[in-house]
C-alpha cells in the first residue's frame, strides 16, 4: 500500500485540506499553523510525541474543537463553522480513545442506531420499535464483515476489549462514511487484538479514506501511506514512514534512539 | 421477556380496575396521578439522564391553568385538562431550550431556579389565588356526558388517563425516538459522532415529559378540586425524584410502585405528624446507599440473574 505515498498530489486529490490551523487554550497553542492535507484513498497516520497536538488536532477536524484559526475544508467544502453532528452528515466520521460504543445496548442495536437515522423516523416517538425490524439484515451484514454476528443479541458492555473495537468500527461503518477518523484505534490492546483489528483497517480503507492517530509505530508503519510527525503543536515531517523515520529532526525529537523506539519512552524531553 | 412484560400490566390494570371495591377511590386517584408524574419525569432521568429538578413548575402550573380554565372561564373538563397539557408543553419547550445546553448539576440547577421563577409567579399573580389557591373546582361531566361527581366514576377516568398516558411513555421508550434517546443516554459523544443533533432530541423528550407532568398536575385538580402552591413549589420537584428513585429510576414500572409507596406512607402515617419527613428521608438514603435500583429494578434484576446466560460468551 505504500507504494501509492509516491505519487504526485494534487488540489483535488485532497479529501481533508486544513490551512493554517491552529487552537489556543487560553494563551497556549496545543496546535499551531498546520497545514495538513489528506489524500483521497489513502491511510493517513499522525504521530508525534506526547502533547504534541494530534488529538487537539483531530478534535478540530471533527468539529469536537472550535478552531482559533485557520481553515478546514473536505472535499473542498469549507467545514470551518460546522457542528460535529453535521460533519459527520457529510461523511466524515470519527471514533474515539476510548471505545465508543452503546454499553447497555445489544450489539445489533448499538449498529441499528447508526443505521436509523436515514430512514427519517428518528424524532417518531408514537412509531413502534418494530419499525427497525427492516435494519436487521443489513446490521448483521456488518457485524458478520468485522466476525461479531454471533454476539449480535449480547450487551455491548459485555464484550472483550477487541470486539468493543470491532463493534465501533462497523457502527461507523453503518454511515457509509467517505472517511474514518480513528484516535488511537490500537490503545489498550493485546498483540492478537491489534492484529485482528489492523486488517480490519486495511480492509475497510480499501474504498476510502483513513486519517488516525496512533502510538504503535510497527502498526503506524504496516499501515500508512503518509504519515504526518506533529512536535508542538506544528508539523515537524511528512512522508512515508521509510522519509519519516530517516529525519534527524523526528528522530531527535521523537524517536530518540531510532526507529520502533514506543512513543512515550523518549517523550519526556519533548 | 416482551410478553411477560405485557402480561404484568396486565395483571396491574385488573389489579386497578377492582381496587376501588377495597381501597378508598380519592386516595388511589391521588396515586395515579402522582405516578404518572412520576413517569413522566422518569422518562427524563432514566431514559436521556437528565435530572431535572425543577418539574414541579409543570405539575403545579398546570393544575392552576386547569382549574382557572374550569372554575373561572368555565371550560369544560376535558378543555380544561387539555388546555394545561398543552401550557406545561410550551413551557417545557422555553424551559427546556435554556437548560438543554447544559449538563448534570447545572442542568438541575437551571431547571430549579426556573422553577422557582414559576412559583413566585404563582404565589405574586391573581389568577392564582395567591396562598388561598383555586378551590372548589367543579367537576363538570366530561364531554357534556360522563358525570364524575361520584368517586368511583371519576376514579375510573382517571385510571383511562393513566393509562393513556403510561402507554404514551411506553411506547416514546420503544419507539425510534427512544433508541436515540438510550443511545444519548449511553454515550453522548459517540451519539454526536453518528450524526445525531442531540439537543434536538432532549428537547423533545423534554416537552413530553413537562406537557404528561402537566396533564398529571391538571387531573388532579380534577380529584381534590384544589389547585394550590403546594403542587408548584420546589419539595414537588424534589418529591417526584424521591419516588422514581425508590421506585427504579430508567424502568418502565419504577415510578409508578414509587408513587404507591411515597403516597401511601405520606397516607397512613399521617397520626406520625411531621416524623413522615424524616422516615422519607431515610428511605431515601437507604434506597441511594443499598438498594440503587429502586424496588422494580432490584426485582428485575434478581428475576434476570436467575436465568441462565443466553448466547455465547463475550
Amino acid at each position: 500500500m505504500s507504494q501509492k505515498a509516491g505519487n504526485l498530489m494534487t488540489a483535488s486529490d485532497a479529501i481533508i485540506e486544513t490551512q493554517g490551523l491552529g487552537k489556543s487554550f487560553k494563551g497556549f497553542w496545543a496546535v499551531k499553523n498546520v497545514d495538513l492535507r489528506v489524500r483521497r484513498g489513502t491511510i493517513h497516520a499522525l504521530i508525534g510525541p506526547n502533547g504534541a497536538g494530534k488529538t487537539t488536532c483531530f478534535n478540530l477536524i471533527t468539529k469536537f474543537l472550535v478552531p482559533s484559526e485557520g481553515t478546514i475544508r473536505f472535499n473542498g467544502r469549507d467545514i470551518t463553522a460546522l457542528k460535529p453532528a453535521d460533519v459527520a452528515r457529510l461523511g466524515l466520521v470519527r471514533s474515539f480513545q476510548i471505545s465508543a460504543t452503546f454499553p447497555h445496548l445489544t450489539v445489533m442495536e448499538n449498529v441499528r442506531v447508526a443505521l436509523q437515522r436515514p430512514l427519517g423516523t428518528s424524532f417518531q416517538f408514537w412509531r413502534s420499535e418494530s419499525s427497525l425490524d427492516r435494519l436487521n439484515d443489513r446490521a448483521m451484514a456488518l457485524l458478520a464483515d468485522v466476525g461479531l454476528e454471533t454476539y449480535s443479541e449480547l450487551p455491548a458492555v459485555g464484550l472483550s476489549y477487541g470486539r468493543k473495537r470491532a463493534l465501533e468500527i462497523a457502527t461507523t461503518l453503518a454511515l457509509e462514511p467517505e472517511m474514518l477518523l480513528l484516535d488511537e484505534p490500537m490503545a489498550g490492546m493485546g498483540r492478537e487484538d491489534i492484529a485482528r483489528v489492523s486488517q480490519l483497517i486495511k480492509r475497510v480503507a480499501k474504498n476510502r479514506t483513513v486519517l488516525m492517530v496512533e502510538h504503535n509505530l510497527n502498526v503506524v508503519a504496516d499501515l500508512s501511506d503518509t504519515i504526518t510527525v506533529l512536535a508542538r503543536g506544528e508539523i515537524l515531517a511528512e512522508g512515508d514512514y521509510a522519509t519519516v523515520s530517516r529525519n534527524p529532526q523526528v528522530v531527535e525529537a521523537y524517536m530518540g534512539t531510532g526507529a520502533g523506539t514506543p512513543a512515550g519512552a523518549s517523550a519526556a524531553d519533548a | 421477556m416482551k410478553s411477560r412484560e405485557v402480561l404484568i400490566g396486565l395483571l396491574i390494570l385488573a389489579g386497578l380496575l377492582v381496587a376501588p371495591t377495597a381501597i378508598y377511590p380519592v386516595f388511589l386517584m391521588k396515586v395515579l396521578c402522582f405516578a404518572l408524574f412520576a413517569c413522566a419525569f422518569n422518562l427524563l432521568i432514566g431514559y436521556v439522564g437528565l435530572l431535572s429538578f425543577g418539574h414541579a413548575m409543570f405539575f403545579g402550573f398546570a393544575a392552576y391553568i386547569a382549574g382557572h380554565a374550569i372554575k373561572v372561564l368555565g371550560w369544560p373538563t376535558e378543555l380544561g385538562l387539555a388546555a394545561a397539557t398543552a401550557t406545561a408543553a410550551l413551557m417545557g419547550l422555553a424551559v427546556g431550550l435554556i437548560a438543554i445546553r447544559r449538563q448534570g448539576i447545572y442542568f438541575a440547577m437551571v431547571t430549579l431556579a426556573l422553577s422557582q421563577m414559576v412559583f413566585f409567579f404563582c404565589l405574586q399573580s391573581k389568577f392564582t389565588g395567591g396562598e388561598d389557591g383555586i378551590q372548589a373546582i367543579p367537576r363538570r361531566p366530561v364531554f357534556g356526558v360522563i358525570d364524575i361527581q361520584n368517586d368511583i366514576t371519576l376514579y375510573y377516568f382517571v385510571l383511562a388517563i393513566f393509562v393513556a398516558g403510561f402507554l404514551l411513555i411506553y411506547r416514546t421508550i420503544h419507539s425510534p425516538f427512544g433508541q436515540v434517546l438510550k443511545a444519548i443516554r449511553e454515550n453522548e459523544p459517540r451519539a454526536i459522532s453518528l450524526g445525531y443533533r442531540i439537543d434536538h432530541y432532549k428537547l423533545l423528550a423534554f416537552v413530553l415529559s413537562a406537557g404528561l407532568a402537566g396533564l398529571a398536575g391538571a387531573t388532579k385538580v380534577l380529584v381534590f378540586q384544589l389547585a394550590s402552591l403546594t403542587d408548584v413549589q420546589w419539595q414537588m420537584s424534589g418529591e417526584v425524584v424521591l419516588m422514581t428513585l425508590v421506585g427504579g429510576m430508567g424502568t418502565v414500572l419504577g415510578p409508578v410502585v414509587g408513587a404507591a409507596v411515597i403516597i401511601s406512607m405520606q397516607n397512613y402515617l399521617k397520626g406520625l405528624g411531621e416524623w413522615v419527613l424524616v422516615i422519607q428521608g431515610l428511605i431515601f438514603v437507604i434506597t441511594v446507599l443499598v438498594f440503587r435500583r429502586g424496588v422494580v429494578g432490584e426485582i428485575w434484576a434478581a428475576m434476570t440473574r436467575r436465568k441462565p446466560e443466553s448466547g455465547p460468551p463475550a
